[in-house]
This record gives C-alpha cells, sequence and structure tokens, in this order.
C-alpha cells in the first residue's frame, strides 16, 4: 500500500561499457540478437577491462576547470551524478538540491602512474633511499592530485558542480558500501530524516593499481573472458569495469508533491555481514529474503545478481538463487564488477526493467528466458569478500 | 534531562563510554590530565626518515605497537584500544558481542610504499620497475595478506568480527569530518529506532611520508619544525598551518531509555546534529561562511536550544589561517555579541590534527570538558589576532560550568558537522 515515507527512484544516472544513461543501457541489454560485451583486453594483457563509453562531459561539467580538478573516477561519477539529477527532472534546481542528501560510495582515486614507476625505479639504487624517496613525493606530485585521489572527493565534487549541499556523506569498504549508502538513504527517509537523495558512486577500473590490488588477492579472470556463470566452470574470477552510477531517491510526499514520475519503490533492502565460511552468506540471504517476505510477487519477480565472477562466493550465491527458481541476470557480465557502485547500478537496472514491465534478456547461455510480465526485481549483492545485501524493487 | 524523548519526539541518545589515544597518551585518565595542562604531542616525526621533506614534525601514536606496520594496521589497533575502553566502561554487552552497528570514521586506503618496494623487489626487474612488473610479481602469488590489508572495508571488518556489532559494518570518509559524521550516522540509527546502541569509532594513523608530503604541498601543514611544542598555533596571528597527528576516539551511544533500564552511568547527552556541504571550492570555504553558519544553526536547531544556551564551543580551530578565520566568521554570525565571550578553545593547539578521527576525540573531550567543569586551553596563543577576538582559553585551563557545548568539524572537500552536546544530569 502506498505510504508517503515509501522511498522511490525518481531518477537514475548510468554510465558504463554500455553507454551513457538508462535508456542506453536498456537498448544495450536488449539486442537484437545474442549479448556480447564490451571488452578491452589490449590495454593491459593478459587482463581485461569493460571500458567506460564515450561521455559527453561538457554536458554534466560544464566547467573545464572542473574537469581538470578531477581524474577519471570522479569525472566518471560527477557525469553519472547529473545524469541521475537530469533524469530526476532536478538539475539546476538550486533550491531543491541546497537541501538535498549525499551519499557516496567511494573507493580511492588514480595514482600518477609515471611518478610511481621513477621512484620504484630509482628508490633500491639510491644513496640514501628514504631521502630520495621524499625528495621525489615533494617534486613529482601534483598538489592537486591529492584532491583527485581523497575518497570524500567524489563527493565534494558533486557538490561543487550540481550544488547538492544539505549533506554530504561518503562511505568507504567496497561492495558493501554501495549496498549501504542505499540502505542508509531510504532508512532515512522512510524515518522523515531525509526527503531527497543522490546515492551512487563511480568506479574507475582502467588503470593498473587496481588491476594490481585484486591481483594481489588473486581474483583476476584470464582468458577466455567467459560470462558470470560459465566462468565458475573453469576457476571464476572477476573482471573489473569503469561504471558510474548515481540514484535520485526521494519520498513519495516530496515526489508527489513535485509531480515527479517515480521509476520503481525500493520495497525493502538489508545487508549484513559474515566469516563467509560455508553457508554463512546464503544464511543471511535466507534471512533477508524471509524479511520481505511478505512483499514479493513470486510470479512477477527477476533477480538482478551483483555476483561478481569470485569463485567460492559466487558459486555458493549461484546455488542460493538456483533454489529461488526465479529468472536470474548477473550484469557484471556486461558492465563489468564495478565494487562500490555495482548495487546502485543493479538497482538502477531494476527501476528501469519495472518500469518496462519486463526482464531484460539473458546475458549467457545459463540465464534462463523471462516471457512473464516483470512486477518485481530482487537485487542481490555479495561482497566478492564481505558483505550481503538484498533489496527489493517494486513497482512505484 | 528526565524524559527518555526530545523536543522532536525522538529518542534522546547518550554516552555511555568512551575511549581515546591521541599523541599525548592512551586513555581518557592520562589524555585530560595532559590536555588541561596544556602539554603538547606535537614531536619530530622518528617513524620514518624525514631527510629533505619541508614538514618533519607530527602528533605521531609511536607507543602501541603493531605487526607489519601500515596506516590501516596501526589504525585498526587503535581502534581496537579505545573501543575496548569505552565498551568497558559501559559495560555493556559481553565480550565480542556488542548489541548494535558500527560506524568508523576511517581514512582512505590505498597500498604503501613499503609494499609497493616489495612489489618490486619480488619481480626481479632490475633497471626500471613498472607497474606492468609489480603485476607480474603480484601473479606469483604471496601476496593475498596484502591485498586484504588494503581493502577499504578491512579495518571495519576487523572490527565488526572482534566486538560481535550487529549488521553491516559502515566506514565513513568526510575528511576532517569524519568522526562528526561517523557519530550523526550512530545517533540516527537510534533516533530512527532502529538500534538501542551504536558503536562508534574514530581512527586514524596517516602519518607516513607521502601523507605528510600531500598535505604539505598544498601549503596546510605548519613547518615550525625547530620547535614542535610550539607549531599548533590556533587563533594566533601568527598561526601558518595545521599539524598532522593519529589518534582514536571511540564512544558507545545509547538511547536514553536504554541506558537507563540497565542502569547505566550517562557521561553526556548527544542533543543536536547539524550539517551542510559546501559548493565552494575543494579546500576553501565560502568566503561568505554560510556552509559554516548553516551547520551550526542545523544543530542549535536541531538539539531544540538557541545560542544563548551554548557555553562553550569545541572549535575545529586547526590553526591554518583559513580555517580559524572562517570558523569565526561563523561563530560571529551564529552568536552575535556573544561570539567574543563565548569560550572556544582547540584541542588540536595540543594534539594536533588528527584528521578523520579528531570528530570523535574532540567530542570525547567536550564530553570530559562539561563532567569535569573545566575548559582545556588553546595553548601557544602568544600573539592574538585582532581579526579574530575570541576567548580560545588562552594557555591555561579555567574553570567553568558548561550545560551545552558544540563541537565543529569542518572537512577538506566541504562536508561540515556541528554536534550540541549536554551535560548528562
Amino acid at each position: 500500500m502506498a505510504h508517503e515515507r515509501d522511498a522511490l527512484i525518481t531518477g537514475i544516472g548510468l554510465v558504463s561499457c554500455l553507454g551513457s544513461g538508462v535508456g542506453a543501457h536498456w537498448d544495450a541489454l536488449n539486442p537484437a540478437g545474442a549479448f556480447t560485451p564490451v571488452l578491452d583486453t589490449e590495454s593491459w594483457p593478459p587482463f581485461a577491462v569493460h571500458p567506460v563509453a564515450p561521455m559527453d562531459l561538457d554536458k554534466q561539467i560544464p566547467k573545464r576547470g572542473d574537469q581538470r580538478q578531477m581524474e577519471a573516477w570522479q569525472r566518471i561519477g560527477v557525469f553519472a551524478a547529473g545524469l541521475a539529477l537530469e533524469s530526476a527532472g532536478v538539475k539546476g534546481n538550486t533550491e531543491m538540491l541546497s537541501r538535498a542528501d549525499l551519499i557516496v560510495c567511494a573507493g580511492g582515486g588514480e595514482r600518477d602512474v609515471a611518478v610511481d614507476a621513477t621512484i620504484l625505479s630509482g628508490y633500491p639504487k639510491a644513496a640514501n633511499p628514504g631521502l630520495f624517496l621524499n625528495e621525489r613525493l615533494q617534486s613529482d606530485l601534483r598538489p592537486t592530485l591529492f584532491l583527485a585521489q581523497l575518497s570524500n572527493l567524489l563527493a565534494g565534487n558533486i557538490s561543487i558542480v550540481h550544488g547538492v549541499i544539505g549533506s554530504s556523506r561518503t562511505f568507504m569498504g567496497e561492495e558493501a558500501s554501495g549496498a549501504d549508502a542505499v540502505r542508509i538513504a531510504c532508512a532515512r527517509i522512510a524515518a522523515g530524516q531525509s526527503e531527497i537523495s543522490l546515492v551512487g558512486g563511480s568506479y574507475n577500473a582502467q588503470r593498473p593499481e587496481v588491476i594490481l590490488h585484486y591481483e594481489m588477492g588473486g581474483l583476476q579472470r584470464r582468458a577466455p573472458f567467459t560470462g558470470i556463470w560459465a566462468r565458475q566452470a573453469d576457476g571464476g574470477g572477476m573482471l573489473l569495469g569503469s561504471l558510474g552510477a548515481f540514484l535520485v531517491i526521494e519520498s513519495r510526499a516530496h515526489a508527489e508533491a513535485r509531480g515527479a514520475t517515480p521509476f520503481a519503490r525500493v520495497a525493502a533492502i538489508r545487508s549484513d555481514r559474515c566469516r563467509r565460511e560455508p553457508g554463512q552468506a546464503t544464511a543471511n540471504a535466507r534471512a533477508q529474503l524471509h524479511s520481505m517476505a511478505a512483499e514479493i510477487d513470486p510470479q512477477g519477480l527477476g533477480v538482478i545478481s551483483g555476483a561478481s565472477g569470485a569463485a567460492a562466493v559466487t558459486a555458493e550465491e549461484q546455488a542460493f538463487l538456483a533454489a529461488l527458481g526465479y529468472p536470474v541476470r548477473a550484469t557484471a557480465t556486461a558492465m563489468g564488477h564495478s565494487l562500490e557502485p555495482a548495487m546502485p547500478a543493479n538497482l538502477g537496472l531494476a527501476a528501469a526493467a519495472v518500469r518496462h514491465g519486463r526482464l531484460f534478456g539473458p546475458l549467457e547461455a545459463a540465464e534462463q528466458a523471462m516471457t512473464a510480465p516483470l512486477t518485481q526485481a530482487l537485487v542481490t549483492s555479495w561482497g566478492h569478500w564481505r558483505g550481503e545485501a538484498l533489496a527489493l524493487v517494486t513497482a512505484a | 534531562m528526565t524524559q527518555d524523548t526530545d523536543h522532536l519526539g525522538r529518542p534522546v541518545v547518550v554516552v555511555t563510554g568512551m575511549g581515546a589515544i591521541t599523541s599525548l597518551g592512551q586513555g581518557q585518565a592520562d589524555n585530560w590530565k595532559a590536555l588541561t595542562s596544556g602539554a603538547s604531542g606535537i614531536r619530530r616525526i622518528t617513524r620514518f626518515p624525514t631527510d629533505g621533506m619541508r614538514v618533519a614534525i607530527a602528533g605521531t601514536v609511536d607507543f602501541v605497537p603493531v605487526a607489519d606496520m601500515s596506516g590501516p594496521a596501526l589504525a585498526q589497533r587503535l581502534a581496537e584500544l579505545v573501543i575496548e575502553e569505552a565498551v568497558t566502561e559501559a559495560a555493556i554487552g559481553r565480550g565480542g558481542d556488542f548489541p548494535g552497528p558500527l560506524f568508523v570514521a576511517l581514512p582512505p586506503i590505498e597500498l604503501e610504499w613499503t609494499q609497493r618496494f616489495a612489489l618490486g623487489a619480488a619481480s626481479g626487474a632490475n633497471e626500471s620497475v613498472s607497474y606492468d612488473d609489480l603485476l607480474r610479481a603480484a601473479g606469483k602469488g604471496g601476496f593475498e595478506s596484502c591485498y586484504r590489508r588494503f581493502l577499504f572495508g578491512s579495518v571495519a571488518e576487523a572490527l565488526a568480527d572482534r566486538f560481535g556489532t550487529k549488521g553491516s559494518p559502515i566506514a565513513t570518509s568526510t575528511a576532517c569530518a569524519s568522526g562528526g559524521t561517523a557519530i550523526q550516522l550512530g545517533v540516527e540509527a537510534i533516533r530512527r529506532g532502529e538500534t538501542d546502541a551504536a558503536l562508534v569509532v574514530g581512527t586514524d594513523a596517516s602519518v607516513n611520508a607521502e601523507s605528510v608530503i600531500r598535505f604539505s604541498l598544498l601549503s596546510a601543514l605548519s613547518t615550525r619544525n625547530e620547535s614542535p611544542a610550539a607549531a599548533s598555533r590556533p587563533f594566533s596571528k601568527d598561526r601558518e598551518g595545521f599539524v598532522m597527528a593519529e589518534g582514536a576516539g571511540a564512544l558507545v551511544l545509547e538511547s536514553l531509555a536504554s541506558a537507563r533500564a540497565r542502569g547505566a552511568t550517562v557521561l553526556g547527552v548527544i542533543e543536536g546534529l547539524g550539517e551542510a556541504a559546501d559548493g565552494f571550492h575543494r579546500t576553501r570555504s565560502s568566503p561568505d561562511g554560510k556552509p559554516i553558519i548553516a551547520c551550526m544553526r542545523h544543530a542549535l536547531a536541531d538539539a531544540g536550544l538557541g545560542p544563548e544556551a551554548v557555553d562553550y564551543i569545541n572549535a575545529h580551530g586547526t590553526g591554518t589561517p583559513e580555517n580559524d578565520k572562517m570558523e569565526w566568521i561563523g561563530v560571529s554570525a551564529v552568536f552575535g555579541e556573544r561570539a567574543g565571550s563565548v569560550p572556544m578553545s582547540s584541542n588540536k593547539s595540543m594534539i594536533g590534527h588528527s584528521l578523520t578521527a579528531a570528530g570523535a576525540i574532540e567530542v570525547i573531550f567536550t564530553v570530559l570538558t562539561i563532567r569535569n567543569g573545566l575548559l582545556p586551553p588553546t595553548i601557544n596563543y602568544e600573539t592574538p589576532d585582532p581579526a579574530l577576538p575570541v576567548d580560545c582559553v588562552p594557555n591555561v585551563a579555567r574553570a567553568a560550568t558548561v550545560r551545552h557545548a558544540i563541537s565543529n568539524s569542518f572537512g577538506f572537500g566541504g562536508q561540515n558537522v556541528c554536534l550540541v552536546i549536554g551535560a548528562a544530569a
């Protein structure tokens, strides 16, 4: 039943290898023939990444000075935030945005790879290694690069470029931070602590530091670059994807007062953690599903999975979802795994699917077609290492 | 404070346990003693070579040993120690079973030079070392623990696991306002009725060569390397920057109803929260001070108080020329004629700027200020700045009755938080 404190998704901003904007994503996910992912296999062999599609930055970040002050992950994020505000019809609404709340999920920004290489090469040979490191850092680091690296400066740039200044919080912590950003935004709206929130984040996969990080963890997929589920047959692994995803989430009262057309409603969102002993993540997911059982319509339900591809946890999620029996789409097959903003992106796709009244087509052979109309979507976010979240998106 | 709900009908949120570590020492008692005697925790950096660095001083915490030293490893250890102190004082839950969620203010995490050099060495590359070489070395294995340590979620996960907090732990970063943000998140969760208690911690152990140099390149730091104890000079005319510092603060927050029901001692009340972001510039505040003013006014309105009720301001007071000027502009606008007579001191004059931990640590010191009826001073106040006619409690602690205080935290990147803290009784 409609309630004035319902949390509605009224704006979606998405950019990934599939394109720019929720419409472009919908089109790319519904090709005439079989789905084929966009992959860059040339830049960091033997690894592959899903590269971000070209962005018309001037449309969302009009000042060139602002663009220059940011690194790629921030430009992707500020761009996606602008798309979300535009989609909600609030972009440039200074009065409304001055009281809008911002919750960003973020990792960190790019390093200066050339400076790092100079230091790595010279340090072992330096007569005084400590002095060498300090001198190189002091003279070679661009002062403003720091501001492009700090986690909270994506939010800072959104406040500067788009004027969202009611409040500003940045959550860190890979996949869980994206789920918790949306969970807290919805909880604040339900409790009357917030009326309108901009929530999301961005990820730049096209840089060696992040590929290095997941290679240290032994988590990167090597060829063949198959889909998330097919990959499980030969060791699994993650393919990272550059992505920006923001949602405008609003109380029903606020959305109705300004005549907004919502995409969908976040009927429930839960998150939890465990040590990932076998079965623990499944137990969390079952408890989460049970807590939202009253809202679920099994006839019209599809699942958008945030499975990362990381072997053990993806296999466990696959078994959990198989037991439920609903049609599933693992979007990392199409967009790559994007850590922090993965959950906001999948909620955006879920909301778009609910508004279209149908699930997009299978992304690989293991996924079944859904012919029945879609009325609801479950969205999963099992972090590649920690954190399990589940959301239910229903018609507004 | 006889009612369990506040002026807006929300649960009253109280503090029932606290823990602190700063460059002045470990534990509330040692810190309070040093803080009220005007001691400085700022010293020459000895953790790593500072040859060639413009800034060679900081408020490091060097007395806490950690295995495999790194920023996140020390930050986690500091958090563990302050949480233990806070949970013990609150006498809440059982060991490893805290009855509520965890909110951690944490600096951004990234691989440090120690690990990069180790990868470089493992790559066997001789002439030049690039990321391709590091990738090759990583692919050979042996760096899994490094991957895990430098995940953004690693510290909060480890703390949640150790202390048995409930649900998904939240790690937040709003630069120098992070500690305040974490407290806000905890208070809001209790006000929503989601939980009766929340564990909030701010922790920062960022003093490494690259971090110091990055802040130094932004001209944000004091360069008084020859007189470390005198380097942090908030509100003085000759202030020239802040001093980086480390530390951690933990608070057990609880609904008053819950604290009362289990007979816990109430240490203080979090009466109001205020927030306002600044869209002006990446490192500078709006010249009109609007966001700072709005932030303090929001906090007072949230507490249901007017500025006349505030007896003490725990200043953000970093000691940068810009911050102290803007904070004074904000305080002048909010407090009007009273501005110069409301005592407003800066803990950072003694402990330095503990960045993401500062908000949490300073709220703890504000609670102690109220409980002890003693205002910690602003040390190194030798040359008053005529443009900032503040009563900064110069150099010597002062007895005072404080019923309501505010604690300001303003972040790089435009995130501002103000908290109103009230006396327990």
